[in-house]
């Protein structure tokens, strides 16, 4: 059985917005075969439903919007990232860079 | 019911936006390409004195002017004998939502609580979304911020995704879509069903909004070392950000700084590519935007754009990826200032730009933004290679945009490409011509081009007599 969200759950909904065949022309060829998609978080605005349902949110600003339930408490998964040798390096070796540069001008 | 098909809706574009922006634009329109710009700017932005004001109210702009000191030892050690310019960093962070664009939102959201709009939508992948989200919030309206955030396997890029999160903190509503032109579909149906104001980021107010940056830094600049600045490098998207701090220097007498673009070389990656999307490292700052909206800045989402880069632009210099993810190490490394890689395009260029200048010649970089989860180096730079792309220490003349992102080895590595003034101003009238359908332009016409693009009627009709 699929997770269910309940009246005034904060969840995200899903709609196609354009076909791929209603995109604008002129959109570049890998575009125009995928749908125009559209994501967006509110509080659910019925009693309950289960993931993939067609259902109702209200928005943080009260508007209401129709759309397929994809996920219950939607939550931030961008991070700071992994640590980067590249990155890492710069600060000694700039800090040596000056020190060097400083003492050959003395 | 009315019919929102994708053409019905673009059709009722002028009209939508009549009533979103509530600005008559066909009052300034002259004839063909020629509309009058400076009457536009008067008429419906705000005097600099007025900016001030509304700024102040939400504690807006009077950002530090910072001279970036250690940089500046190591901008020495790379210089000839006598050269090596002292740079000086407006830290835009400062402001309430992290960035330069509260600026502009501060203006934008002011007209709309003054014209009794409920609420406000902007259409923005960047920092200007939270800085709409944020003065929204300051001044009581609701607030709905339109993004192109994923691609079609739902990856996001984790600096809009970053972005996405600032303005929810800040009540906003946002919808997110995937890659596409589109957007500005959405945008008319949102504007449509909700009757709120359009924040642009291209209206006479926007561009007002930025003005004061550029006369602050002067007036710090004059404070600090007894003169205007001799250059003020500008990060160039949008082409707001130039146009609105020269307009700026100028109105306080600045006449002789050099306005320097900088952006961040993207070439061979297409803005509205569904694969080419995530390849790219920078959301913002590069020349995907800045050098569609320099040639033809009449795209934007308004009828007439108040952005209009080359009429203020000297020199436009690029930059790679790589140089500018590792300047922003610099400037947290040396400087103990932790900013917003994009924001740093422009300090990139000024380093390289500062050892070819003399020693006792002035460079103000005129922004920075804030940091985080997302939009960091680091954040940034493991999303790169996630999708494929090679990140190594080099050579930064061999960084390829999409493919191989080069971090310098040395600070002596750090180099800029000139774009050419007259390649770029002769792409603005070949895309004048073939939107005009014409050759023939007016005397009114010409003279609008000249002023547009910084050159003389003849040098225009000239360049348009050589195209093919």
């Amino acid at each position: 059985m699929s997770e269910k969200a309940y009246k005034g759950q904060w969840v995200k909904i899903h709609n196609i917005i354009l076909e791929p065949s209603q995109r604008a022309p002129g959109v570049p060829e890998d575009t125009q075969k995928c749908p125009l998609e559209m994501w967006l978080n509110g509080f659910l605005d019925q009693d309950e439903a289960s993931l993939g349902e067609q259902v109702a949110i209200k928005t943080v600003i009260g508007r209401t919007v129709k759309g397929k339930l994809t996920e219950i408490e939607p939550k931030y998964d961008h991070s700071f990232g992994k640590p980067i040798m590249e990155l890492l390096t710069i600060g000694p070796k700039v800090r040596a860079f000056i020190e060097k540069g400083d003492s050959n001008e003395r | 019911m009315k019919d929102n098909s994708y053409a019905s809706v673009m059709a009722r574009k002028n009209e939508i936006m009549k009533k979103a922006v509530g600005i008559d634009y066909s009052k300034y329109e002259i004839e063909g390409i020629a509309f009058d710009y400076e009457k536009m700017m008067d008429e419906v932005g705000y005097s600099l004195e007025e900016v001030i004001k509304i700024q102040s109210e939400t504690s807006v702009g009077n950002t530090p002017l910072v001279e970036l000191k250690q940089i500046n030892r190591l901008v020495k050690t790379i210089s000839p004998k006598s050269k090596g310019a002292r740079i000086f960093l407006k830290d835009e962070g400062a402001n309430p939502s992290g960035s330069f664009k509260d600026r502009r939102a501060a203006v934008s959201v002011y007209e709309a609580q003054k014209r009794g709009y409920k609420g406000v939508i902007a259409a923005t992948s960047g920092n200007y979304g939270a800085a709409v989200a944020s003065q929204a919030a300051k001044r009581g309206l609701k607030c709905i911020i339109v993004q192109e955030t994923f691609d079609s396997r739902g990856k996001g890029q984790p600096e809009i995704v970053e972005k996405a999160r600032a303005c929810e903190a800040y009540g906003a509503e946002v919808i997110q879509l995937s890659v596409g032109p589109e957007l500005f579909y959405y945008f008319l149906l949102l504007l449509e069903e909700t009757g709120y104001f359009n924040a642009s980021l291209y209206t006479p107010f926007g561009i007002a909004g930025v003005e004061t940056l550029g006369s602050e830094l002067n007036q710090q600049m004059i404070e600090k070392t007894g003169k205007s600045p001799d250059y003020v490098v500008v990060t160039n998207a949008g082409g707001g950000n130039l146009t609105g701090t020269t307009r700026g220097l100028q109105k306080t007498g600045a006449d002789d700084t050099k306005i320097i673009a900088a952006s961040v070389d993207l070439s061979g990656l297409h803005m509205a590519s569904d694969t080419d999307f995530n390849r790219k490292s920078f959301t913002t700052g590069h020349t995907g935007f800045g050098i569609p909206f320099a040639t033809f800045p009449d795209r934007s989402d308004v009828p007439r754009n108040a952005a209009r880069a080359l009429r203020y632009m000297d020199r436009y210099l690029i930059v790679t990826q790589g140089e500018t993810f590792y300047v922003t190490e610099l400037l947290s490394q040396l400087e103990g200032m932790q900013r917003g890689p994009a924001g740093n395009t422009s300090l990139c260029a000024a380093i390289s730009l500062a050892k070819e200048l003399d020693e006792n010649e002035t460079i103000v970089v005129q922004e920075t933004e804030y940091t985080g989860a997302g939009k960091c180096p680091s954040a940034q730079l493991t999303f790169a290679r996630e999708n494929g792309i090679v990140v190594r220490t080099g050579d930064p003349k061999e960084n390829n945009p999409g493919s191989e992102i080069v971090l310098p080895e040395s600070p002596e590595q750090l180099h800029y490409t000139e774009m050419e003034m007259e390649k770029i101003k002769t792409s603005y009238i070949k895309q004048a011509v073939k939107k005009y359908g014409k050759k023939d332009f007016s005397e009114t016409e010409l003279a609008f081009m000249a002023k547009d693009l910084k050159l003389a009627k003849e040098t225009v009709q000239e360049i348009i007599a050589l195209l093919n």
